[in-house]
């Protein structure tokens, strides 16, 4: 097969035909925050976080395919910057409560709070009235803290194809609809994995948020992205 | 239940085809006048998907309701220009007589008042869309008479007693719209004879049509700007087994109605460059994505398009050519101005909620259903049909070196003549100026919202590709209005359109006007203008497509160059104000207490 070179911030890379830039440069060890994307789905561009520059122009690495001498910029302050206000903005957009939340430790978008070191949101917080619907059979869905990344749209399906959730409405208003009956026919398998697809603590399973103890959970440990290039050889 | 017998109908009527889902919904609102939970099951179970699936549609259009809208629905326009021409006054009438507010339904179902993004009467202003029948030049009078119809359970298009001018006076109209043409020019409003492109297109290779456009140096209308003949040549060298003509006939931008014109008056001449964009990208079908806002024109143009395929300009044989099969379907949008932007308005002419493509792939090579698809702009379809009729030649003497031909303006605000110019590019902001009668304006919004707010000292700027691109909305402020009260309409307008996709632009707008709204009620410091910049070239950079891309320039724009006005109206003393309101804050809970806040309590 045919390679494709590339740098990201001057680091020469390879790449192969039909990868994305953020597909690219994970495989050469090089890390973009990204936080709607996840492996092994249709990636979305929603959070619009893994947005690199190329000859100036602002792109998603997630969805733009790599091509032969791009130079990629990735880290760059301004970037970087904007990044962290896309971050921002997902917090002050929902009401998100740390301290209480299931997902602590375990939030991709707690991670990459600490990962940007943010102490306050530039932006007023919105406190939006919101809701939680419990009635998913083994889910529930917190309203509070959807950030619309639209993985479980994208991947949460019932055994004929039909989705279980979908996004409803547009503008500031928009919010993901859960189809209540078909979301409560899932295995108890499929909630699990619905849940560990999710980045913050939205989709909930019932009766496990705190079974491994805060304190012990995947960021605790080790930084968002830092498991990049460890693999890669 | 007799709903369920209704719904059945539709569903037969449209194959149960998921890609009509849009059509379906419609139907559904307008025999019901909305889309109840029921009716969304029994589509998601005809149609074999999830009712989160139609649900979503059903939710993301104007056009729909999740309540019912009313039997009698209003949707009174609520763009700036519409306020300037007494708007607000009209609302209040609305509401005296119909005694409900907008934003809701009487009792009884009868009359539900709906606030709308712009329906494409900036030149007739105030105006509302009633049953599908549209009302321009509101008064008082007017709303008590339509009212007084309403509870006497009158057709509202019984009320049109006077149409306007051209076609609107044809049967299949019958509008009290108005034309206003101001100014025709060579390539768009002069006469057609059909035949005259098309006839010649078929008698050159498709290559040497594209070839033609190409050196007509004719630039995409809609006001982006990238050239036609590449777009074509691009979408014919995509290998498929079939290629569509699209048609964006979804111009939403506030202050447009130019295409309106173009399809009142010169449909022939659209549909005649779609025959021939047809013929260079060996397309068989195409489709005229019609926005609602304009369904009061659909008979007229499918009557157009019978008339078209009698005379074979269209259809088997089109233009003569044996062999040659080209034909046209209308699709209908539902409200959403997201859908101007290409691929969504693939993604809705496909049945889906109108939320924009990644690209690549881009529409030419991954479009329609997945062919190969060339989306043009009314202007550009039409300009190619003339350019095919009169050479690429003799079109490049118009306008400029780098933008050839002539734009439709849609010229509207505080002027004396406002309406559809069609002038050549290069023309200054001044000269235009003097010729609608707005001279001592203070300043031009061109090309809308997304486009550029231009003050009074810059008006020696040129429409075109390489000054000012518009699309083609022309609003003249005048020197007595406040251009905050522009600006904030404006942001209004992104906020409500946003599809809500991605999170700077669902979220940033927000965050802009309430940053703005915090200037305007005199809070603001010098900080938060350098916020306002910043912000909104993090909304900018950010945003997955043009919608996000574009939404803060009205306060970027006007940042830059009415940077006096807001600089008159931050305090300089200090580098914080709260926005924090004791008095509100405690509001609620005083209600409850009845306690009452004393003087004290604020110290």
């Amino acid at each position: 097969m045919s390679k494709i070179k590339f740098t990201v911030d001057g680091k020469a890379c390879i790449g192969t035909p039909g990868q994305t830039i953020m597909e690219a440069a994970l495989a050469n060890g090089v890390y973009i925050p990204a936080l709607c994307r996840y492996e092994g789905l249709k990636p979305a561009g929603s959070c619009r976080i893994c947005t690199v520059r190329v000859g100036g122009r602002p792109m998603a690495a997630c969805t733009q395919p790599v091509s032969e001498g791009m130079a990629v910029e990735n880290m760059s302050q301004e970037l970087e910057d904007m990044r962290k206000a896309l971050v921002e903005m997902l917090f002050v957009e929902g009401n998100h409560m740390c301290p209480t939340c299931e997902k602590s430790g375990n939030c991709e978008l707690q991670a990459l709070a600490y990962r940007y070191q943010m102490l306050v949101p530039r932006f007023p917080y919105q406190f939006p009235a919101r809701s939680v619907e419990p009635t998913g059979g083994r889910l529930l869905f917190e309203y509070n803290r959807c950030i619309q990344c639209l993985r479980c749209v994208r991947s949460v399906k019932t055994k004929d194809g039909k989705a279980v959730f979908g996004p409803l409405g547009r503008s500031e208003k928009k919010k993901i609809g859960m189809d209540k009956e078909l979301a409560s026919k899932l295995s108890d398998k499929d909630a699990r994995e619905a849940m560990d697809r999710c980045p913050v603590g939205a989709l909930l399973k019932k009766e496990v948020g705190f079974v491994i103890p805060i304190g012990k959970r995947k960021f605790d440990k080790t930084p968002i992205g830092s498991d990049v290039g460890k693999t890669a050889s | 239940m007799p709903k369920q017998g209704i719904i059945k109908t539709i569903l037969a009527r449209h194959k149960k085809d998921k890609s009509r889902l849009i059509e379906i919904v419609r139907d559904v609102q307008s025999a019901l006048g909305w889309v109840p939970p029921a009716a969304v099951a029994e589509i998601a179970e005809a149609l074999n998907v999830s009712k989160v699936d139609v649900e979503g549609v059903a939710t993301f259009y104007h056009f729909f309701s999740g309540a019912p809208a009313g039997r009698y629905a209003v949707y009174l326009n609520d763009n700036f220009v519409a306020g300037m021409k007494g708007r607000a006054e009209i609302a209040a009438a609305f509401e005296k007589e119909a005694k409900c507010r907008f934003g809701e339904t009487t009792a009884d179902g009868l009359i539900g008042l709906h606030a709308t993004s712009c329906i494409g009467m900036n030149d007739q202003e105030p105006s509302a869309i009633i049953n599908g029948v549209v009302f321009t030049k509101l008064t008082k009078a007017k709303v008590k008479q339509i009212v007084a119809a309403m509870k006497a359970g009158r057709d509202m298009a019984r009320l049109v007693t006077t149409c306007g001018d051209g076609a609107n006076q044809s049967k299949l109209v019958r509008a009290m719209v108005t034309n206003n043409i101001r100014k025709k020019g060579p390539v768009i409003l002069a006469p057609f004879k059909p035949g005259e492109a098309i006839r010649r297109a078929v008698t050159w290779t498709p290559e040497d049509v594209i070839a033609e456009i190409k050196r007509s140096n004719l630039l995409g209308r809609g006001g982006a700007g990238f050239p036609t003949g590449l777009k074509w040549d691009f979408c014919v060298q995509s290998q498929a087994d079939r290629h569509y003509v699209v048609c964006n006939a979804d111009e939403g931008e506030p202050g447009t109605f130019k295409d309106r014109v173009i399809l009142t008056e010169q449909a022939h001449l659209l549909f005649e460059g779609m025959a021939v964009a047809g013929y260079a990208v060996g397309a068989k079908e195409g489709i005229l994505y019609l926005r609602a806002e304009y369904a009061y024109l659909k008979n007229h143009l499918e009557h157009v398009l019978e008339a078209l395929r009698k005379k074979a300009i269209i259809g088997r044989n089109a233009g003569g050519k044996k062999g040659f099969i080209f034909d046209i379907e209308i699709k209908m949008g539902a409200g959403a101005y997201i859908c101007g932007e290409e691929s969504a308005l693939l993604e809705s002419a496909e049945g889906k909620r109108g939320e924009p493509r990644d690209r690549p792939p881009f529409p030419v090579t991954y479009g329609y259903l997945g062919y190969p698809t060339t989306v043009n702009n009314i202007e550009t379809l039409c300009a190619a049909a003339r350019i095919l009729a009169k050479g690429a030649g003799w079109f490049k003497t118009l306008g400029t070196a780098k933008s050839a031909g002539t734009k439709l303006l849609s010229v509207s605000g505080d002027c004396r003549k406002p309406g559809v110019y069609e002038v050549e590019f290069g023309l200054s902001l001044q000269k235009l100026l003097e010729m609608v009668g707005g001279r001592d304006a203070q300043a031009v919004q061109v090309g809308g919202p997304s486009g550029t707010c231009v003050s009074r000292g810059q008006f020696e700027r040129r429409i075109g590709f390489e000054d000012l691109p518009t699309g083609g909305s022309i609003i003249v402020i005048g020197p007595h209005r406040d251009m905050f009260d522009v600006v904030h309409n404006f942001m209004d307008f992104f906020i409500e359109e946003s599809c809500g996709w991605c999170a700077p632009c669902r979220v940033g707008n927000s965050l802009l006007k309430r940053k703005l709204e915090k200037i305007m009620s005199g809070k603001g410091t010098i900080r938060d203008l350098s916020d306002l910049e910043s912000w909104g070239r993090i909304i900018k950079t950010m945003s997955r497509c043009g919608l996000g891309q574009t939404s803060p320039n009205p306060i970027l724009t006007t940042l830059q160059n009415f940077r006096h006005l807001y600089e008159s109206k931050v305090r300089h003393d200090t580098d914080f104000v709260t926005e924090f309101d004791l008095k509100a804050a405690v509001h609620a809970a005083s209600g409850v207490t009845g306690q009452k806040l004393t003087e004290a309590h604020h110290e």
